[in-house]
């Protein structure tokens, strides 16, 4: 059989590109080939019909928990990498709050042979910004950076020191390595478990301030400012860090965001709503309709470099108790695109943005050589059904967690087929190797 | 059933038909509380178990005592004696005292939400005794009975709760209940104890207690939590006894004659509310440890099926 594959009568949305309309993507080898109105195709050519479908690069995570080493009863490499392929996604970037941290080549070797072995989505592995992320001593970043460490974080936890922040970024630059960074003031969050507000008085649980976040992201854009290292803000949450991160674009300082698909469509009201379900337990927690507004404002004008899904697995122990007491995070990879193509319906958000914040956007931020349908760039490729409708049942889920307040609900657009590397990986809810 | 509750878990889900259908039950079974021969057969053969997880001798009592008079069985469980401390969840714990088949379980908990989770997991009625911050339903009631009690209704009534509001789940209930019986709420309280939001929950917000007792029909002094004192919430006890606190002085030149003082209990003598202002003629602190016993017995009794026992008969 020949190596050539022709995806046909799909529209091509491409924003690297500037592609935007019905074209054929030829793929040989691996690359693609050709994106073109008109192509003549070899009689041995592979076809996948894309009639009525959208064809984009494949998408692009900065930010998921893959939970391997050390939980790998909430999720392994292999079982996130099929539930990323499921959900479009080709790259993902895997944080090292695992047990051990991703803080040496051992970690991340072992998670780049796991991703290896699973041969689905590619994984890139995110190292420490701190020794076990203690927030005490730097990480080895050179030999992180040698064993395929693409950015360096301490995800799960804020830097709290100032000094140990500013020599990160110092120290970073050396290996251009950007920092990947999880925003919130300790001493302001306390004990709270959800954000701060009316919500929170009403189910008398502790509230976190917005501006927990806020003055993190405001002391971390002046280290960039001290230092001229690269900042890229985790799950931005707040109006404040918006208008933050707007404001040190302007600047011309180094500084990038991304933002979660949870926290661009629920507020803190849904978690009132749900009584006291925890699978709307998430760190930062959901916050006011008036910070919903600045994060989707955010995203559509660019200050928001990125959509990420901050998939964190869990299994029923985490989470089926206490709201006080369950962990933090819910699953997203197979949901980020039907969450954000319903803030497309819902004219937040047009379409061009939103594959541009899923595709070239966060890869530009990690400098990752994706997220783009460019003739030679590698044939990872979503084919996605927009006008699809469908009801999320957990237990059809790829991921291991079954922690998404999507349960039961009505979800518009999914993923039909998933190309990596010019091999189809997921197609029609199926994942394969 | 309360209504169409199985549950009485949040005064916040409770209309104010079924708020009524359980102190107008309470009057009646305060009538029994106060004969010679304190013990009603309602529900022999039924069991209420009480699932303690935060020390409480007031609440506990209560249950048990409203029990114990309408003849049901009332089994002790505490957290000190508990598989807590071997690791056992919420919800298995739950579940485990389920399969002893009780009727009701009381269940207090220092997180908000529990009494709901365990609600999910279980095929009995559950009571919240108080969650967390959340709400404390059995004492909103009590507040609601003892106050139409002392002032004939509700309707067109202020009333002025004063304190740690932000850590208070006898506000919350309160806060819940008293408008749906008409009356209107102030609180009051350093802004530190204020919760973000409250206001949106129907009551004006003050930090001057002359202002918020002025006029008012009735003061609800919430107790300052010492264990919290550690949150630097307050500087301490003497500025705050100083400001919010209530004395005969301040009682005597701010609040209209008729005015009544409640206290959830129990009282930092000296802090909230001087010796003299807890005892004097304006307080119904002690009506309402009474009528606790009258709403805990009403509450049981509608979630224990004690009416369609009796029909039976």
């Amino acid at each position: 059989m020949s190596d050539v594959l022709f995806i046909e009568g799909g529209r091509v949305i491409d924003p690297a590109g500037g592609v935007d309309g019905v074209r054929t993507v030829v793929i040989r080898d691996g690359k693609v080939a050709e994106v073109a109105e008109r192509v003549e195709r070899p009689r041995d050519a592979r076809v996948l019909d894309a009639r009525n479908r959208w064809v984009t690069p494949g998408f692009v995570d900065l930010h998921v928990h893959l939970r391997e080493p050390g939980q790998e009863y909430k999720e392994t490499v292999a079982t996130g990498a099929r539930a990323a392929v499921a959900g479009g996604f080709t790259a993902v970037c895997a944080m090292p709050n695992t047990k051990p941290v991703n803080d040496c080549a051992a970690v991340t070797e072992l998670v780049l042979a796991r991703a290896a072995a699973a041969g689905l989505a590619r994984v890139y592995p995110v190292g420490a910004i701190s020794k076990g992320s203690g927030g005490e001593e730097l990480a080895e970043y050179g030999e992180l950076k040698a064993s395929g460490c693409v950015a360096l974080s301490d995800d799960g936890r804020p830097v709290m020191s100032s000094a140990l922040m500013r020599r990160a970024l110092e120290y970073a630059r050396a290996f251009g390595l950007p920092l990947t960074v999880h925003e919130e003031d300790l001493h302001l969050v306390g004990k709270g478990v959800m954000h701060e507000g009316a919500a929170a008085t009403r189910l008398g649980l502790k509230g976190i301030p917005s501006q927990a976040e806020d003055v993190m992201v405001l002391r971390d854009i002046a280290l960039v400012e001290l230092t001229g290292g690269r900042l890229h803000v985790a799950h931005v949450s707040t109006a404040g860090a918006v208008r933050a991160i707007r404001e040190a674009k302007r600047r011309g300082l180094p500084v990038t965001g991304e933002v979660t698909p949870h926290h661009l469509a629920l507020t803190d009201d849904d978690v009132a709503a749900s009584g006291y379900s925890t699978d709307f337990k998430m760190n930062p927690p959901l916050r006011s309709a008036d910070d919903v507004r600045a994060c989707r404002e955010g995203l559509a004008d660019g200050t928001l470099d990125a959509i990420a899904t901050d998939h964190a697995p869990h299994s029923a122990v985490e989470k089926d108790v206490e709201f006080d007491a369950a962990a933090n995070g819910i699953v997203g990879l197979e949901t980020a695109f039907s969450v954000c193509l319903g803030l497309v319906r819902e004219g937040a958000l047009t379409e061009r943005r939103l594959v541009e914040a899923l595709t070239a956007g966060p890869a530009r931020v990690f400098g990752l050589p994706a997220g783009t349908l460019a003739r030679g760039a590698a044939a990872d490729v979503a084919v996605l059904d927009a006008a699809a409708e469908w009801t999320l049942d957990p237990a059809r889920l790829q991921s291991k967690g079954r922690n998404t307040p999507w349960k039961g609900r009505r979800l518009a657009g999914r993923c039909t087929h998933t190309i990596v590397g010019g091999r189809i990986v997921h197609e029609e809810g199926k994942a394969d190797r | 059933m309360i209504g169409r509750h199985k549950h009485c878990i949040a005064l916040e889900d409770f209309s104010r038909e079924e708020i009524l259908e359980v102190i107008d039950l309470a009057v009646s079974m305060k009538e029994v509380l106060q004969r010679p021969i304190k013990k009603v057969p309602s529900l022999r053969g039924k069991m209420v178990v009480n699932l303690f997880f935060e020390a409480s001798t007031r609440t506990r009592s209560s249950f048990e005592t409203a029990a114990k008079i309408l003849s049901a069985d009332a089994l002790n469980w505490t957290s000190s004696s508990s598989s807590v401390t071997k690791g056992e969840t919420l919800v298995d714990t739950a579940k485990n005292l389920e399969a002893m088949r009780p009727d009701v379980l009381v269940i207090r908990h220092s997180a908000g939400g529990a009494p709901r989770l365990v609600a999910e997991h279980v095929g009995c009625s559950v009571v919240s005794a108080g969650d967390g911050a959340h709400e404390h339903p059995s004492q909103g009631l009590l507040d609601c009975f003892t106050l139409r009690e002392k002032l004939g209704t509700l309707e067109g009534k202020t009333v002025a709760i004063v304190g740690d509001v932000s850590h208070s789940r006898v506000a919350r209930s309160d806060l819940h209940a008293f408008p749906k019986l008409g009356a209107k709420v102030r609180l009051c309280g350093p802004p530190t104890m204020m919760p973000a939001g409250v206001e949106r929950l129907g009551a004006t917000v003050h930090t001057d207690l002359r202002e918020a007792v002025d006029g008012a029909d009735a003061v609800i002094m919430l107790r300052i939590q010492h264990e919290r004192i550690g949150d630097p919430l307050i500087p301490g006890t003497r500025e705050y006894s100083k400001v919010w606190g209530l004395n005969a002085k301040k009682a005597a030149d701010w609040l209209k004659p008729s005015c009544v003082i409640l206290h959830p209990g129990p009282i930092n003598r000296g802090v909230e509310l001087s010796p003299e202002v807890a005892d004097g003629p304006r307080s119904v602190i002690l009506d309402q440890v009474q009528n606790g016993v009258a709403v805990r017995m009403a509450i049981l009794y509608l979630l224990a099926g004690g009416a369609g026992e009796e029909a039976r008969a």
